[in-house]
Formats: structure tokens, C-alpha cells, sequence
């Protein structure tokens, strides 16, 4: 069995930032999934919804639930990442300052979500955006 | 985890069913049965929000009375750091004294175990340097709601025995030294702001027993101790606590005792929830220390104080600088007795690990649970989603986990109920319309 949920995130928005990601929470934790587990989707999946938020010109976050695992994807509509290498480096950040003033963009999204997840994949193409992939499994 | 020994109850007679506590109550443990309100023991973390939201006052929370500190052979009383915001005095003495003559024998204030407590805390951090934000397990209130609704947060919680605990273990320590009396002949019994307290007395929180033996709630002796007032003249002094430890009264007392930059202090339950949610979320890692507090303006604005808060947070502001120029002296005092008691931070670490509460969860079976997950999200595609709680669950969404949970009916919602019940009526106008066909005419 699969649960499915799916969200559009709008670029730019400060305000519901965050609300997908809580969403999924609170859905894990009506299926009782266990806390270690919690904890890591709960970080990839504000991470990748913040990525989305000020990095990109929109897209979507999806989560797939199923016993064994938990796959976070997230898609968006560009402007896409120049050098992925660069990208994941700790620190290494393009969030303009007013993003940083905010307390984002401290170029630590990517490297997190690579941290937390247990398998972790990233596409991007200059121009047509960005897809992470990333799975915790629920053992 | 039992939680069936929670202290806040519902006075039947003065209840009106009025729905206003089901939507304040943050772990939504209240539902409104045949015009009763009714609190699922297993989901509340006796906040007291719904004690103080209830217009009817049909909440009140179970303590102690004064008679029961006479089952005891010497009675020692800890007041909170918030008792002494109560109370308009130039002299902190004058209080103590007065918890004296209505009755105790002793006192072993909380503000100086509260002292205590901030020194071993910053031990436990210079220590644990990995794990960020530790949180304060001062608020049994919190504890509960971490329990319940972040069990991925319980690992943060601070392992440490709160200052009650601590003032209660040292107290029946240090008489028993002195006194040569047996532990066991000692009633220590903590001065409340709160139901929480109580609740952590019959349930303690990473322990297997408390050393308090009751709790009293401030309001209720309030009125004997101010009139013990206002024949109080000058008295020995006994008080040997800080500013840092009176302090903890309000918010951020806490954090400032520690001395540190990196903390970030939050009361009121909903407001604790939303940082809780950010520590979730990984965006506090920088932060070194998080106190939360579930009353707004912390222990000041308990639900079983008397004083307004704001005013009560300007007293124990007062007293703090007050106390400054002795800051020293009652700092050696800190030492000397967690030297004479040869106390060590390990002493007060959590004997018992905290489990998380699972009364959110649909199901025990993850697949089962699954299943359940989605027949709450068709259900509440049925459901108006006005969140009126006319149904007597606080929203939609609620009611909807209970039909799935077996607690309650669709027909509950008075939306549904009317349109089944607008269906029924066209039903029976066709039917009203129908002649049997004994009198039917033949058509021509
Ligand atoms: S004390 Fe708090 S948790 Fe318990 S029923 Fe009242 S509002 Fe809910
Ligand atoms: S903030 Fe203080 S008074 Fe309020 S519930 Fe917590 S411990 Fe009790």
C-alpha cells in the first residue's frame, strides 16, 4: 500500500513555507511512524520545500509513504543549478541577502538533505530546474 | 504510558457543553458528549489552558488541601519562584515565615534548587556538545506535549530532575542530617502554580518516584498567607535565594541563569508548538539551550496563581536586582550545600528514559494505520470543513480521525445530518405522492 501526497509550492512565499513539510509530518505521526525515522524526513522535506521557496520560480513537493519507505521528490520549474558539485558543497550558497537576512540560505539545504536521507539523487539542467530524490527508509 | 492520573477535571454541574475549551486545547483531548465536555486522560498534558479558557470555570485542577500536610510527622513546604510574585512585601523572609504559621515546619525554597539545577544544566552542555537545541525540562507541561506531539524532540528534552524534584530530595536530605528524622516522615509539599506539578507527582517524568510528597495549589492559600502578612513584622531571615533563582519565575528566567547567548525562550503552549516545530524542522541547530514554558509568561502565569501575570513578572524583575549586591554570598550558599550534600550532576540525571506517547497514531499496524489515513482524508472531503465543533470534535479533521477511530458518526456533523435528513423529506414527499395501487385511477 502507498500513500501519496502532493503539493504545490510557490516561489518566493515566506508565509506558507514551511506547510507542506508539515503536513507530511503530521502524517507520519498518525501512522506512528518511528521518531529516528520522523526526524530525517522531517528535516529533507523542509529543506527541499525551502529550496523550492527561494531558489526556484515554483514547483512541487511529493511524498510517498509506504511500509518500507519514505521517498521525498521534489520538482521544480527552474531556474535549475549551474554546478551541482559547487551546490552541495557545506556554506556554499546563491540565496541573495535578503533571503539571508531572513536566516535561510545558508547553504546548508542540499548538503542536509543528503545528510539525512538514506539514498539521495539530484538532476538539474540550466534553464528547465531542479529534481531531488530522496528516500529514508522505515526500518 | 498510563495517564489516567492527570489533574485536571470537569465540575459536571457547571459545564455547559459550550465547545470554547475543544478548540484552545493543544493536543485536542476534549470532546463535547450529550452537552458535557469530556478530556480523553490518555491525550492531556494538563496545560491548563482549558482552566483558563472555560467561561463557566467547570475545569479545575485536583491538589492537595492544607489538612493533607498533617499525615505527616514534620512538613516541609517549597514555594515556587513564582509564589513569591504573589505577594506585595519589601521582604522575600516575611513569606517564608508566613508558609511557617499556617503550618510547616520547614522550608527548602525551589529557587535555590532552581540555582542548583543551572549549574549541573551547565555542566550537562559543556558535555553534550552534539546535541542542539537541548530542551528544558523545567515545564512538565512541555515534557507532555514533546511526548505526545514530537516524539522525535524527545531525545533533546534536558535529562535533568526539575528544581522541584531537586528541592524536594535535598530538603528531606538535609533534615534528615540535621533532625535525624527518617525520610519517609517528611511531607515535602511544593506551592503551585500549576496542575502540571500535581501531575508529575503521581507520574513522574524520567523517574520512577517523586521525593514530593504533595502539591498546594497557590490559590488556595494565598488568602491565609497574606493575612499571616500584615502582621508580620521584622523576621529572622532564612531565604539564601538569587536573583537567577527567583528568576526562573517568568519566562527567560531560566535561560538568563544559565549565562549563555545562544537560547531562545518561548511561553504559551501554541507558541511552544510553533518553535517546536522549527526545531523539527533542523532550523534551531545553532541555538545551544530552548526554554519553553506552556503558561504565557511562564510559571508568573500559571492557571492556579492569583496575581496577574504582568504584574507578578515585574515583582520577580524587582527582586532579581534587589538580590544582586548579594549575589556572591548567595552564590557560596549554592556551593556549600551541594558540597555539605555532596551532590553531583549524575545524581540528578533521569533514572527512567521518556517514552513517546502514542495516542496519535491510527493504528499500532503501519499498513492498517495507512488505510485509516486515507478514509480520514475521504471523510473529510465529505465534511464541511467549518470547523464549527458543533459535532463536539474541535475541527473536521478531528471528527474525521474519530469515525475512523470508532469514537463517533458522520452523522455527528450537522451539515451531513441535515442532508440526510433533506434526502429523507424528499423521499417522503415522492412517496406522499404515491397512491397505493388499490386507488390508482385507470388511466383513460
Ligand atoms: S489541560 Fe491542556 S491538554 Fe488537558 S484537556 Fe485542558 S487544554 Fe487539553
Ligand atoms: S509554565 Fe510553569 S506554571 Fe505553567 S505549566 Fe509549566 S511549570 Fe506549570
Amino acid at each position: 500500500m502507498l500513500l501519496s501526497m502532493e503539493f504545490d509550492i510557490k516561489a518566493g512565499d515566506f508565509v506558507l513555507a514551511g506547510e507542506a513539510s508539515s503536513k507530511i509530518k503530521d502524517a507520519l505521526k498518525k501512522l506512528g511512524v518511528k521518531p529516528e525515522i520522523l526526524k530525517k524526513v522531517a528535516i529533507i522535506s523542509y529543506e527541499a520545500e525551502m529550496n523550492i521557496v527561494i531558489h526556484s520560480v515554483g514547483g512541487v513537493l511529493k511524498a510517498i509513504i509506504s511500509k518500507d519507505k519514505i521517498e521525498i521528490i521534489a520538482e521544480d520549474r527552474g531556474p535549475g543549478i549551474e554546478n551541482i558539485e559547487l551546490a552541495m558543497m557545506e556554506g556554499y550558497s546563491t540565496a541573495p541577502e535578503e533571503i539571508r537576512n531572513l536566516g535561510f540560505g545558508a547553504g546548508m539545504g542540499l548538503p542536509n538533505m543528503k545528510k539525512y536521507s538514506d539514498h539521495f539523487e539530484i538532476e538539474s539542467q540550466k534553464g528547465t530546474g531542479t529534481r531531488v530524490y530522496m528516500v529514508v527508509f522505515n526500518k | 504510558m498510563p495517564f489516567n492520573l492527570h489533574s485536571i477535571m470537569l465540575d459536571r454541574e457547571k459545564c455547559r457543553g459550550c465547545t470554547n475549551c475543544i478548540k484552545k486545547c493543544p493536543t485536542e483531548a476534549i470532546r463535547v458528549r450529550s452537552s458535557k465536555a469530556r478530556i480523553i486522560d490518555q491525550r492531556c498534558i494538563d496545560c491548563g489552558e482549558c482552566i483558563r479558557t472555560c467561561p463557566y470555570h467547570a475545569k479545575y485542577a485536583v491538589t492537595n488541601s492544607l489538612d493533607d500536610i498533617k499525615k505527616y510527622e514534620y512538613k516541609v513546604a517549597l514555594p515556587a519562584p513564582s509564589f513569591y510574585a504573589q505577594f506585595e512585601t519589601d521582604d522575600i523572609n516575611k513569606l517564608l515565615h508566613a508558609l511557617l504559621e499556617i503550618g510547616f515546619d520547614d522550608i527548602f525554597e525551589v529557587a535555590k534548587a532552581a540555582e542548583i539545577v543551572t549549574e549541573f544544566t551547565k555542566e550537562f552542555i559543556s558535555k553534550k556538545r552534539d546535541k542542539r537545541p537541548i530542551i528544558s525540562s523545567a515545564c512538565p507541561a512541555v515534557v507532555r506535549l514533546i511526548q505526545t506531539k514530537f516524539p522525535d524532540l524527545i531525545d533533546n528534552i534536558l535529562p535533568l530532575a526539575s528544581p522541584m524534584e531537586v528541592a524536594a530530595h535535598l530538603a528531606k536530605k538535609r533534615i534528615n542530617r540535621q533532625k535525624g528524622i527518617e525520610i519517609d516522615r517528611i511531607g515535602a509539599f511544593f506551592i503551585s502554580p500549576c496542575a502540571a506539578k500535581m501531575t508529575y507527582v503521581n507520574l513522574p517524568l524520567g523517574f520512577e518516584r517523586s521525593y514530593v510528597d504533595g502539591v498546594i495549589a497557590i490559590k488556595d492559600i494565598y488568602g491565609l498567607v497574606r493575612s499571616k502578612l500584615k502582621s508580620m513584622n521584622d523576621v529572622e531571615p532564612i531565604s539564601i535565594s538569587s536573583g537567577k533563582g527567583i528568576g526562573w519565575a517568568a519566562s527567560g528566567g531560566e535561560s538568563l541563569a544559565l549565562g549563555i547567548d545562544e537560547y531562545v525562550n518561548v511561553d504559551g503552549i501554541h507558541n511552544v508548538i510553533k518553535v517546536l516545530e522549527e526545531i523539527e524542522n533542523g532550523r534551531l541547530n545553532n541555538i545551544v539551550y530552548f526554554e519553553g514554558l506552556a503558561c504565557s509568561g511562564g510559571c508568573v502565569g500559571g492557571p492556579l496563581t492569583v496575581e496577574n501575570p504582568y504584574v507578578a513578572k515585574n515583582r520577580i524583575k524587582k527582586w532579581s536586582s534587589k538580590l544582586a549586591d548579594k549575589a556572591q554570598i548567595l552564590e557560596e550558599n549554592t556551593r556549600k550545600i551541594v558540597n555539605d550534600l555532596g551532590i553531583k550532576m549524575e545524581d540528578l540525571l533521569f533514572r527512567k528514559e521518556l517514552e513517546a506517547n502514542p495516542v496519535l497514531e491510527l493504528d499500532s499496524d503501519i499498513e492498517e494505520a495507512m488505510k485509516k489515513y486515507e478514509r480520514v482524508n475521504e471523510i473529510l472531503k465529505i465534511l464541511p470543513g467549518l470547523d464549527c465543533g458543533a459535532c463536539g470534535s474541535p475541527t473536521c479533521k478531528t471528527l474525521a480521525e474519530d469515525i475512523v477511530r470508532g469514537l463517533a458518526n458522520d452523522t455527528d456533523c450537522i451539515f451531513i445530518l441535515r442532508e440526510n435528513i433533506k434526502e429523507l423529506a424528499n423521499k417522503m414527499v415522492e412517496l406522499s405522492n404515491k397512491l397505493p395501487p388499490s386507488l390508482e385511477r385507470d388511466e383513460e
